[in-house]
């Protein structure tokens, strides 16, 4: 769970990262907007696991479902399941460049996507959309510079010692 | 003391728990809406703040815009205004003793005049929710008497219906999303049809109409108000393509929608009572009949 000093670090990105998923776009680049929250919780939770886990991505998930008119509980699905992969394989991801983590990135987006789309789907609303891999793509270009900024971030407040 | 392995079954546990408790969650929302209250709770009290903080450079940017406009632009502007307002007043007149004699008409037919409705401007707080899905957010909730199934309006026409109310904001589905229909009808020969979304802005389809319909490019398609959801005879599309392709059933007809979805920030909601039902006429049976006079 959240310690009092994590508290006031993470909850702000992650506020803010939720902002800039609602923030209004022109029509053409609306399907090009990068998962800003999935992005900055996998940080988390590749950086400070002990602090930021399933339980946090899940009520995320849910605050996304809410802004994004969805069903309660489909972006909290993905969520929890890439989360989990991440507390999984942390280790691994951890040492990697920030390119070879970008395909990680990549591969991770891709199955929060689908599995969205994938409820869309069972509840019958499947959106005919050709380029449904562009946001995990953007999302993996963004990566690098996402991970500087919140390493700095981390770096500053001292989350933790290790890493 | 600093922990290297996380894995181990706590957090599998979590996570299993979650993902079972999202896919209870996502039933109860989908199937039996029993949520409806927690999501409302949950837009007003966290969600808004965020989007008004959002809407501020927007707000910014057109109160800058509105307080810098040249004097001369005003004048120009007011003079436009005038001119149609003046435009509108002569239409308006005439509607008005259209409106009486219709009235009058309905009367001599013995029917019941048709009640005006009442309406509510508001303003779109943000459109661009899920990309998949058509669906606009706007600035009256709860508070304001908005309900479920509302429907909202433009000056040009219907634009959808309200799905979920907040506090102080509402989101309506346009009628352009992939899961709306409306009941419809041709204009120009009442021919009764139903218009569903396509995805695009631009694009409906009226579904079931056979091949001999007789149907026509730019026929203006209006609410039939059979659905009792959507007031009558308010315009919807027009009709911009007309398919029939050998071996289906069914005629493929697009309408383009009159509404402008995808341009403007105001929205007029409407209070519209669906038309009373008459309570059917009881007819007793033999039995009763004898008890009621006992």
């Amino acid at each position: 769970m959240l310690t009092s000093k994590c508290y006031r670090v993470v909850l702000p990105t992650l506020v803010l990262a939720l902002m800039l998923e609602m923030f209004p776009l022109p029509d053409w680049a609306q399907a090009y907007r990068p998962e800003w929250v999935t992005l900055v919780l996998i940080y988390w939770a590749m950086a400070v696991p002990e602090q930021v886990g399933v339980t946090v991505a899940w009520i995320f998930g849910l605050l996304l479902d809410v802004t994004q008119g969805a069903i309660l509980g489909q972006h909290a699905i993905g969520m929890v399941l890439v989360i989990y992969l991440v507390h999984l394989q942390y280790l691994r991801i951890r040492v990697a460049s920030l390119f070879q983590q970008a395909i990680v990135i990549f591969v991770l987006l891709m199955i929060k996507q689908l599995l969205v789309l994938w409820v869309s789907g069972i509840v019958g609303q499947a959106p005919d959309v050709g380029d449904y891999f562009m946001p995990s793509f953007i999302g993996a270009l963004i990566w690098p510079w996402l991970f500087v900024v919140l390493r700095d971030i981390r770096r500053r407040f001292t989350l933790t010692k290790s890493f | 003391m600093q922990q290297i392995f996380l894995r181990g079954p706590s957090v599998t546990l979590r996570a299993i728990i979650l993902i079972i408790a999202s896919i209870l969650i996502m039933t109860a929302d989908h199937r039996w809406h029993h949520l409806e209250a927690a999501r409302g709770a949950i837009e007003t009290t966290l969600i808004y703040p965020l989007r008004y903080i959002i809407n501020i450079p927007a707000r910014l940017f057109n109160w800058t815009d509105e307080s810098f406009v040249s004097h001369q632009q005003l004048l120009d502007e007011n003079r436009q205004l005038k001119e149609q307002k003046l435009r509108a007043q002569v239409s308006l007149q005439k509607l008005s003793i259209l409106e009486k004699e219709n009235e009058r008409l309905r009367k001599m037919l013995s029917a019941k005049p048709k009640v005006g409705e009442k309406v509510l401007v508001a303003e779109l707080m943000s459109i661009d929710l899920d990309p998949y899905k058509q669906q606009v957010i706007i600035n009256k909730g709860g508070q304001d008497g908005v309900y479920l199934g509302q429907p909202i309006i433009d000056a040009w026409g219907v634009m959808g219906q309200v799905i979920h109310v907040g506090q102080m904001s509402a989101t309506a589905m346009l009628i352009s999303d992939p899961s709306h229909a409306i009941p419809v009808q041709v204009n120009r020969n009442g021919m009764r049809s139903t218009a569903f979304g396509s995805g695009h802005t631009g694009k409906l389809e009226l579904r079931y109409i056979p091949h001999n319909a007789e149907i026509e490019i730019g026929d203006l398609i209006v609410s039939s108000g059979l659905g009792e959801r959507f007031p009558p005879n308010y315009p919807v599309g027009r009709i911009s393509e007309i398919e029939r392709p050998a071996g289906e059933t069914f005629a493929r007809v697009t309408a383009e929608p009159v509404a402008h979805l995808d341009r403007g920030r105001e929205v007029l909601l409407v209070w519209h009572r669906p038309p009373e039902i008459t309570e059917p006429v009881e007819v007793l049976s033999q039995d009763e009949v004898k008890n009621a006079d006992e």
